[in-house]
């Protein structure tokens, strides 16, 4: 059960300290639950969890593919490994023992990734990942979440615990508007059909479910009426409620904020090309670079602002249509 | 002491042949990596490790992590001659759905602690297991082996200062320095700078030299001192001869071999032969 916050409302909080709220829940739970993070509690305020369990939380250091290593022999013994760093980091330098140290020894290991896509904002390039969801995809059995505010990042946090497999999750650090109220409740590959249209079905997950929220209401005004879904879990994806969607409405766009050729885009590509061709227009990076910049700024460069996703729907009933 | 030390040269002079015939029944693999460990495989699984093999996974038993996966079929001889599972099981290396591929799998095989072969990551795993069990106060040592070209892997130093500043005093690393890698000698390949010794030293591990790393006693009183350190890992510096038994892989030092069947007959008679000749030194030695 979930309830959307008004859309003008605004949160003071830190989106980082969902994932510390959680964690601080659950390891006062559950006596196996470990953090190790790599140089990098200061960005998430790992400090309030290391404070409550100063003998559960472990920093590696800066060197991820060991932290990554640590964690699947901790999960060995029958710990349950939470591991963070940047989203960079978290996937295309520790990829192989992800793959291989927690994923192929069914070790399950819950690896957080910090300062996804755009959010990374000024740290620019070499720490704004466009790919890392799509990294953790290609894993066999690999659970991937992309949560879009403080209420979806706490309840799935607390959902991963849970969870028998080697798990990636995105976490926006900084303050983020609310797209739910506190107390909302998901369920990890089940998404959220938060606005139910007939002409199209806009398909979003993170900061993007916002954009597809605004989006939604202009349309509204325009006398289009559009399907929003939340996708938080790209994998596995909620393939029922894709299709029943896209059934209803006929046409589809993607909006992620992550490149589409191997993301939530292409995820949901895939499953209409075998199940239900519809036409399907993806919002998202292009197979671009990062660089630095104002969350903003990059928002309107790689093509991810409410207007964008607009012109998409408008590109997609067309399609349909012709 | 005499009669133990002849067991376990009986019992490597069996994990010599054993390994023989697991790599035979897929005609070839690594003969060399395997070779270089069987002393110490024999050390841990016939005196020092606490393992129950009808109970593979007893919360208090020691682990062997074979951070060198490769040596794969080396392990299986030992866990197979102790009893985890009839060693002529492991005569169907790298088969259709076989339970023993030529690189170690938690997954398949019963007494596989953690899964290798991308090298460096094995020894990471041991550390986490090393930090797993102490924070769940659980009292058995971690062993963990692994080849001097694997310590190319930046991974390694990762793991070892991890070990050290968490003071992971029941994590052991058994160093197989054959000098052999891949493309060539380690010297040639990538050399270790001023040395393993000095590197792990140099990483705050305690470190013991065991002269002749095939060398059973030795190999025993060097884990007895490892077991006696107390606030850091320590590290056994191998010196092995790659191949060491085989002496048509000891001189070639070859990394993968793949013998001829005329070859294969030869290296396991000969093994057969050793293995007969240790047996009957039994009693022998006081």
């Amino acid at each position: 059960m979930y309830t959307l916050a008004a859309l003008n409302k605004t949160d003071t909080r830190q989106n980082c300290d969902a994932y510390q709220d959680a964690m601080i829940s659950l390891m006062k739970e559950n006596h196996g639950i470990v953090h190790i993070d790599c140089d990098l509690m200061n960005c998430i305020h790992t400090e309030r969890l290391k404070n409550a369990f100063p003998d559960r939380v472990f920093n590696a250091g800066i060197a991820e593919e060991n932290a990554m290593g640590v964690a699947s022999g901790m999960a060995a013994t029958g710990l349950v490994p939470f591991v963070h760093t940047f989203g960079v980091f978290a996937s295309r330098r520790i990829l192989d023992q992800a793959y291989l140290s927690s994923g192929l020894s069914c070790l399950p290991v819950h690896v957080i990734g910090s300062d996804p896509g755009i959010t990374a904002a000024f740290n620019g390039a070499t720490h704004m990942t466009f790919e890392d969801c799509g990294i953790y995809m290609t894993i066999p059995n690999a659970v991937v979440l992309d949560p879009a505010d403080y209420a979806q990042t706490f309840a799935l946090t607390k959902k991963l615990a849970d969870v028998p497999e080697l798990s990636y999750m995105r976490l926006i650090r900084r303050t983020f508007k609310p797209v739910y109220e506190d107390g909302s409740d998901f369920e990890i590959g089940k998404g959220v059909l938060l606005k139910k249209g007939t002409d199209a079905v806009i398909i979003a997950s993170g900061i993007m479910v916002c954009n597809a929220l605004e989006a939604q209401a202009k349309l509204q005004g325009e006398g289009i009426s559009v399907s929003v879904i939340d996708m938080h879990t790209w994998k596995p994806l909620d393939e029922e409620l894709v299709l029943q969607e896209a059934v209803r409405t006929g046409c589809a766009v993607t909006a992620e904020n992550h490149q589409i050729d191997c993301g939530l885009g292409s995820a949901v590509a895939n499953l209409l090309i075998g199940k239900y061709p519809v036409p399907l227009e993806r919002i998202g990076n292009h197979c671009r670079y990062g660089k630095a910049g104002p969350q903003d700024l990059l928002e309107k460069d790689y093509q991810m602002t409410a207007d964008d996703i607009i012109a998409a729907v408008h590109k997609a009933i067309v399609r349909k249509q012709g | 002491m005499g009669e133990l030390i002849q067991e376990l040269n009986e019992l490597a002079a069996e994990i010599r042949l054993e390994t023989l015939r697991i790599i035979a029944s897929f005609g070839n693999g690594h003969i060399g990596g395997c070779m270089s460990i069987a002393d110490a495989l024999a050390v841990l699984y016939g005196d020092v490790m606490n393992y129950d093999p009808a109970d593979p996974k007893k919360k208090d038993r020691d682990w062997c992590v074979l951070s060198k996966g490769h040596a794969g079929p080396a392990l299986y001889a030992a866990l197979g001659l102790k009893g985890y599972f009839p060693v002529k099981s492991a005569y169907h290396l790298n088969e259709f759905n076989s339970q023993f591929p030529s690189h170690t799998d938690r997954t398949l095989t019963p007494g596989v602690d953690l899964t290798t072969g991308s090298l460096g990551q094995g020894i990471s795993e041991a550390a986490g297991a090393a930090l797993g069990n102490r924070l769940q106060g659980i009292d058995s040592y971690i062993y963990v082996l692994v080849g001097d070209g694997e310590a190319d892997e930046g991974e390694v130093w990762e793991a070892a200062q991890f070990a050290a500043h968490y003071k992971l005093d029941h994590l052991i690393a058994l160093v197989d320095e054959n000098g052999r890698q891949l493309d060539g000698t380690v010297e040639e390949v990538m050399s270790h700078g001023k040395g393993l010794h000095a590197k792990f030293e140099a990483f705050g591990w305690n470190v013991i030299e065991v002269a002749d790393g095939n060398n059973t006693a030795e190999i025993r009183d060097a884990l007895l001192k490892a077991k006696q350190e107390s606030g850091s890992p320590t590290a056994l510096i191998l010196h092995t001869v790659k191949g060491k038994g085989v002496s048509i892989v000891e001189a070639s030092g070859v990394h993968s071999a793949k013998p001829t069947p005329e070859e294969w007959k030869i290296m396991l008679e000969a093994a057969e032969r050793k293995l007969a000749d240790v047996r009957s030194r039994k009693g022998g030695i006081k």
